[in-house]
């Protein structure tokens, strides 16, 4: 892996900041050059949220990108803004819990996951939907390895919420989706 | 072994303040800083250390002028008008020679502006900002690592010269994460050696000295002139003696940059780019904006035949840019402003743009 450049996004609150945050300290752990960098402005409760992660063997330049490998959109108004970004070859994680359309890219793999479904049923906690993305995430793009990760969320996951470890492991693996490769 | 941290930028200012020895913090909200006082307020009462947060800029600079004359380390942060809110107090700190560490997290500018990353107070920080004849020492990080280690270091500086230093960061810097290595915990200073290390400071004289006092008022012209003459030679050390600077690959660049802080970061991607399309690119990064590293320009070589200067400004650096180079050769400029950032792809069109002109 020389580069991967992660950009994330939907509306505050679905823990887009956090998904982001658990791939930077997990590909810390694994001794890569990483960056974390939200979306920041007046904001509101409910309001867009979004961040770029970039992951590298070498020294990162620029935090920002224009482009991205891997696009993540929990929302639809996200997937409209963001989709341009994606270059060809690219993964898109689409939220199909709230997002009906489906995508029209040939020259990308589309990935859509139920993330509020697959929380609901399989967890039985509504609020392990981003984790259950996550999850996706790196089953699908192999971001990182799922050691690291559990390292991110044990150096996340402090104090009360020390206890939300077991479940959010379990949401990793929640999503038996492969993926809709058409490239 | 190092301890290392993924930490956002503002948090790790705030840490590496701490591990420095601040153990006073004055400060009145403004994004994109806001992580600095929240941090302070959590972690300085832990260690014994005093967070207040002021009712405005202006008191919490004078608190620190307060702090900062009775012999503590201070760290006082702000963001560009809150910056420009300061100035008045900032020459009186430089008048009467006091260190204080000053963290300026740029937002767009001029006036209230925008909160997003900028560099338009490049003039701001490099020409006092307050009135009389003073400088403030400008150190310009372009990661978080870097930030950490020039706070640091700006303590000693501060220490040394008995004048305040400036951190120029930028909102990029504030809000990203990376992982950082944690500098060494130096601990605070001890009430009762405060007398030894700052012979100078007013912890009361009991009779047992003679009084010290710190005045920025002079009502004798001629007496003002030679207390300015009597600190003046500082700043031609400082001069001498502090200015640090980054270069990359200026053997056989057509075309050297000149930026600092994040940008530079955004400069470096713009370089890899203009290599691919055969275009050989290098950089001169002034890591102090004062003292502005101005022999880096001597190390150019014969074979460039362009100077850009890359900046969240409309050309405020490149004023100095154009004195080092000293029409040598010609000066460029790119740049966005009002809280908009340069795109690699941006620079690499108008660098092209500027080359053909040429």
């Amino acid at each position: 892996m020389k580069q991967k450049r992660i950009f994330i996004a939907g509306f505050g609150g679905q823990g887009v900041l956090l998904i982001g945050q658990l791939i930077a300290y997990a590909a810390m752990y694994e001794n890569k050059n990483v960056t974390w960098m939200p979306s920041y402005g007046p904001e509101v409760r409910g309001g867009t949220a979004n961040c770029t992660v970039i992951i590298s063997d070498e020294t990162i330049a620029s935090p920002l990108v224009s482009t991205c490998d891997i696009l993540t959109v929990m929302n639809g108004p996200s997937l409209e803004r963001f989709e341009h970004m994606l270059i060809p070859g690219g993964e898109l994680f689409i939220n199909q819990s709230i997002i009906s359309e489906k995508n029209s890219r040939a020259d990308i793999s589309v990935n859509y996951v139920d993330c509020t479904g697959i929380a609901i049923e399989k967890l039985g906690n509504e609020k392990t939907a981003n984790m259950v993305m996550l999850g996706a995430m790196i089953k699908k793009a192999g971001i990182v390895e799922t050691a690291a990760m559990k390292k991110a969320f044990e150096a996340v996951f402090i104090g009360s919420k020390a206890k939300l470890i077991s479940l959010n492991l379990e949401a990793l693996n929640s999503w038996e989706g492969k993926g809709d490769s058409r490239n | 072994m190092k301890e290392k941290k993924l930490m956002k930028g503002n948090e790790a200012f705030a840490l590496a303040a701490i591990r420095s020895g601040c153990r006073f913090y004055f400060g009145y909200p403004i994004t994109p800083q806001n992580e600095i006082p929240e941090y302070m307020s959590r972690e300085l009462p832990k260690i014994g250390g005093s967070f207040i947060q002021a009712e405005s800029e202006l008191a919490a600079i004078n608190m620190a002028y307060g702090a900062a004359a009775s012999g503590g380390r201070v760290f006082i942060s702000s963001s560009s008008p809150g910056i420009a809110l300061m100035q008045e107090s900032i020459s009186i700190l430089a008048s009467v020679q006091l260190p204080v560490v000053i963290l300026n997290v740029m937002r767009g500018g001029p006036g209230i502006g925008s909160i997003q990353p900028a560099q338009g107070d490049y003039n701001q920080v490099t020409r006092g900002g307050g009135n009389g004849d003073y400088h403030v020492i400008v150190y310009a990080p372009n990661s978080i690592q870097e930030a950490m280690d020039m706070i640091a270091k700006a303590y000693d500086v501060a220490d040394e010269y008995r004048n305040p230093v400036m951190i120029a960061a930028d909102g990029m810097l504030g809000q990203m994460m990376e992982p950082v290595d944690l500098p060494e915990d130096k601990g605070g200073i001890k009430a009762g050696d405060i007398t030894k290390v700052k012979p100078w400071a007013l912890t009361g004289h009991k009779d047992m000295r003679d009084r010290i006092a710190m005045n920025s008022v002079w009502l004798k012209q001629d007496q003002l002139e030679d207390y300015i003459n009597s600190y003046w030679p500082k700043y031609e050390k400082a001069e001498q003696e502090l200015a640090e600077y980054e270069t990359r690959s200026l053997q056989a660049a057509e075309v050297v940059f000149v930026s600092f802080g994040s940008t530079s970061r955004i400069t470096l991607e713009a370089m890899r780019l203009l290599e691919r399309e055969g275009i050989k690119a290098g950089l001169i990064r002034p890591k102090t904006l004062w003292p502005f590293p101005f022999h880096a320009f001597d190390e150019i070589s014969a074979k460039t035949k362009q100077i850009i200067s890359v900046e969240l400004s409309k050309g405020q650096m490149m004023q100095d840019v154009k004195l080092a180079v000293s029409g040598r050769w010609p000066v460029g400029l790119i740049s966005r402003v009002g809280g908009m950032l340069l795109d690699p792809l941006e620079i690499v069109l108008k660098t092209k743009e500027i080359l053909e002109v040429r």
